[in-house]
């Protein structure tokens, strides 16, 4: 007998009583992803306090050192602490996944609601997002940052608008399934208003599938940073991204592969341990992948 | 009444299920799910296996064709022998080749059961070729030939045709011809014809009689439907969580019941002698229907199809206190008429008059007023209420719409819990918490909590065990005497029908055929159609709740 919600009930709330996971036993790899993770997050987070140096100082004197004492993982081009650069360089990357995930994820759900739910907008709403969809954000970036200069906001515009289109596709697909369902029938033969019916009945559903694509959306979003600053469409290159710092390495790749190696590891590191997750999730709330296994 | 009495002493058994016990794979503690059965069925009989849900009937059957989702069931003891040789012990290469071969199966849903991106003919002749090597022509011939034999109308179309091209009872034909092709010595069936009509019910069963008898086939009949026993069965094992309470010879089961739960099981089947009228309600209409008509039309840029008229020109009427009943088979527009009534779906044509008010050509939004008054009940408790939902939750959305105080609500929603015959403290907890009888309670509740003038019940009671339905249409009943609601009860069961309708609509091809009493449209049938319905109703012959043929006076 349940008193109040408790939090194996607002799981519940929030997956379904089918997609609840008989118990949380994730394998060695979403664990070790998730270790990773925290502890990428957690220095980018603290980079301010935990970097030895200044990543934005130059001394022409350290000029592409090797690894020593003061600078673990040697020096750049300009004489600038490779391990500073890329621990800060974390702070933007996982700035814009994690924003670009949010904001697209935001914004296609609640299109994707109305879009599900009112026949008329969907038919508009679907060809706009058709052509959205035709997009690609490498080009768009590039105008975007043609326009308005290199800043965070052009290249996270430039990556969350094409992402929206499938967010809101697959919002409109599990809200046109569920809107058939008796309990949403119900809801209107006892006149509760469309907004209502749209957020509380139906909105819930999409949460589980929505959490899942987020997380392809940030790791997608942290690499095409990572491709547009080395592009130089992205950022401003004095600002450390992972992008920009192998952008400037690649120049001296010969000499000291280092300079794209560490960033590089951090980048791919990064994104496989989110996509890991990412499947980690989507097994645990699929009720139909879960069974197979079983 | 005519059972069938052959008798089958002598006759060598093809099946013997000795002390089969099946337990949840991955605990030992929980009790068996089928707790030493035993079975044995003989050449050219029929034994039915009756239980309500859960009683593991169909986890018998998988265990015989060694089908028991792995992982999850496993059998952990007893012999389950075809011929001698114990199907339990054999691999599953050996096992194929004992399906279709010596055992096959049809299911429930002939839909789901045939793939539907497959010519039927292509998918009879798949089990032709797992299991012989013949030349095309031949195989074709083969398939043509029990195609023939289930009686499928012009088998070279059929044999071209996919499946959602076929009407349900055609699709089950395939799905027979299938199991018969090989001509196995035995026929599992597991609610074969439950997701059919009356009508094409009585033809598949009579197909089933007509193929055993021809070829021998014993054959295991799954069912939770007396009227199909007494029809089919030679004889009769009654189930109960997970053990065969009482087997017996099928006239004996239902004239001498010796098992408690047999005769409760027996009692609970409604009957199909409408109850005494009540007398005539004064006052006028809650709700009157007049002339509504629904047309779906496809208009599409590259399709140009004729409109389907799926409700034309119904018309009646319902006063306070009382209930009409709308039956029918699937497809004949019973469904769409509650969906346009409750203005789910817009009416092309045509007037509803829900208290004193027209609201057929309202707004969405100038509707929502009225919504209170007119309330449904869906058939499927388990898709009816949020599963995100407390049970709290979804009975006060009604009310809280209305305008009333959310404490208040709540309040009232734990007294209507206690009215339906639910514990109060069931409004914290959420629907997957409770069987399918006490979601359909919850439902009933919601819709009360409106203090709605109609009540429409959407096959309100199909999906639930006999027991159940009785339970839930004495819990109807008892609401409509207290509230003096109005009940619009659609059901495809004439016997439901006759237990709780004041009035009686029969509806084909979205027509009403026929509009009378209960009893004038059970006894004094006037239309073909519903001559029709009621001689198809199984065991129609036979009083099942006082154990003894039907008088008729």
């Amino acid at each position: 007998m349940v008193a109040s919600p408790q939090p194996a009930a607002r799981l519940q709330w929030l997956f379904g009583a089918m997609a609840m996971p008989r118990g949380w036993r994730a394998g060695a790899g979403p664990m070790i992803a998730a270790a990773v993770l925290i502890l990428i997050v957690l220095s980018a987070l603290l980079a301010p306090l935990i970097v030895p140096h200044d990543p934005m100082s130059m001394d022409a004197l350290q000029r592409l050192k090797g690894p020593s004492e003061t600078y673990p993982l040697g020096t750049d081009a300009y004489g600038r602490d490779l391990l500073s650069r890329v621990v800060t360089g974390g702070r933007i990357s996982l700035f814009i996944g994690i924003g670009a995930a949010v904001v697209s994820v935001l914004i296609g759900l609640l299109i994707g609601l109305v879009s599900g739910f009112f026949r008329l907008a969907d038919a508009i709403i679907m060809r706009i997002m058709d052509s959205l969809m035709a997009i690609p954000s490498i080009l768009l970036a590039i105008a975007l940052v043609a326009l308005n200069g290199p800043s965070i906001w052009s290249v996270m515009s430039a990556i969350t608008i094409p992402e929206i289109p499938r967010v809101v596709r697959l919002v409109r697909s599990v809200v046109l399934s569920a809107r058939e369902e008796p309990y949403v029938e119900a809801a209107i033969a006892l006149g509760s208003s469309m907004p209502k019916i749209l957020w509380q009945h139906l909105m819930p559903n999409t949460l589980a599938p929505l959490i899942v694509q987020g997380t392809y959306i940030c790791a997608s979003a942290i690499l095409t940073e990572a491709i547009l600053s080395f592009l130089g469409a992205g950022v401003s290159t004095e600002i450390p991204t992972w992008g920009n710092i192998m952008a400037e390495g690649r120049v001296y790749f010969q000499l000291k592969p280092s300079l794209i190696f560490w960033p590089g590891l951090m980048l791919s590191l990064c994104i496989l341990s989110i996509n890991l997750l990412g499947d980690t999730a989507r097994d645990m709330l699929d009720p139909r992948l879960k069974k197979r296994e079983r | 009444m005519r059972f069938k009495t052959r008798n089958f002493n002598d006759v060598p058994s093809v099946l013997e299920i000795n002390e089969l016990t099946v337990r949840l794979a991955d605990n030992d503690t929980a009790p068996p799910v089928l707790d030493r059965v035993s079975l044995e069925i003989r050449q050219g009989e029929t034994v039915c296996l009756v239980g309500e849900s859960g009683s593991g009937k169909s986890v018998t059957s998988l265990s015989v064709m060694g089908l028991l989702p792995r992982g999850a069931l496993a059998a952990t003891g007893g012999r389950i022998e075809l011929e001698g040789t114990n199907l339990l012990e054999l691999g599953p290469q050996a096992m194929r080749h004992m399906r279709a071969r010596k055992i096959s199966m049809i299911f429930q849903e002939p839909m789901t059961a045939l793939n539907p991106v497959i010519r039927v003919g292509a998918q009879i002749e798949e089990v032709l070729d797992t299991h012989a090597k013949l030349p095309a022509k031949e195989k074709k011939a083969r398939v043509l030939d029990i195609m023939n034999q289930v009686h499928l109308p012009d088998v070279e179309r059929i044999y071209r045709s996919y499946p959602h091209q076929l009407s349900g009872g055609q699709r089950q034909r395939i799905m027979i011809a299938m199991a018969l092709i090989l001509e196995p010595q035995l026929l599992i069936a597991d609610e074969p014809t439950t997701a059919l009509d009356v009508t094409t019910q009585q033809q598949i069963l009579s197909l089933i009689a007509e193929l055993q008898e021809k070829h021998g086939t014993a054959v295991l009949f799954i069912t939770h439907d007396m009227g199909v026993v007494a029809e089919i069965a030679d004889t009769v094992h009654v189930m109960r969580h997970g053990q065969i309470v009482e087997r017996a010879p099928v006239e004996e089961l239902l004239r001498h019941p010796k098992h408690e739960y047999t005769r409760e099981l027996l009692k609970a089947v409604p009957s199909l002698t409408p109850r005494p009228a009540r007398s005539q309600p004064e006052g006028p209409a809650v709700l009157s229907v007049n002339g509504l008509q629904k047309i779906y039309s496809t208009q599409g840029i590259f399709s140009r199809r004729g409109a389907t008229q799926a409700a034309s020109d119904v018309s009646f009427s319902i006063p306070r206190g009382r209930t009409l009943g709308i039956v029918g088979e699937s497809g004949s527009g019973k469904s769409t008429v509650a969906r346009c009534i409750m203005r789910l779906i817009d009416p092309t044509e045509g007037e509803i008059r829900v208290a004193d008010r027209e609201i057929a050509r309202l707004s969405r939004r100038a509707l929502r007023p009225y919504r209170k008054h007119i309330q449904i009940v869906f058939q499927d408790p388990f898709r009816s209420l949020n599963p995100r939902w407390t049970i709290g939750r979804s009975l006060i959305e009604g009310p809280l719409n209305t305008g009333e105080d959310k404490k208040a609500a709540l309040k009232r929603a734990a007294e209507l819990l206690m009215l339906v015959g639910l514990p109060d403290d069931a409004v914290n907890r959420y629907p997957h918490q409770f069987s399918g009888g006490q979601r359909q309670r919850v439902a009933i509740a919601r819709a009360i909590a409106m203090e709605p003038d109609v009540l429409v019940a959407d096959e309100a009671v199909s999906a639930l065990d006999v027991s159940v339905q009785a339970q839930v249409l004495e819990l109807l009943e008892a609401l409509q005497k207290k509230l003096g609601i109005a009940i619009l009860f659609i059901t495809h069961d004439l016997r439901v029908a006759a237990q709780i309708c004041d009035e009686v609509v029969v509806m084909q091809y979205g027509r009403i055929v026929e509009h009378d009493s209960a009893s004038n449209v059970l006894s004094n049938p006037r239309h073909a159609y519903t001559r029709a319905l009621i001689e198809a109703a199984p065991g129609r012959a036979w009083d099942f709740a006082n154990f003894h043929e039907l008088q008729t006076a």
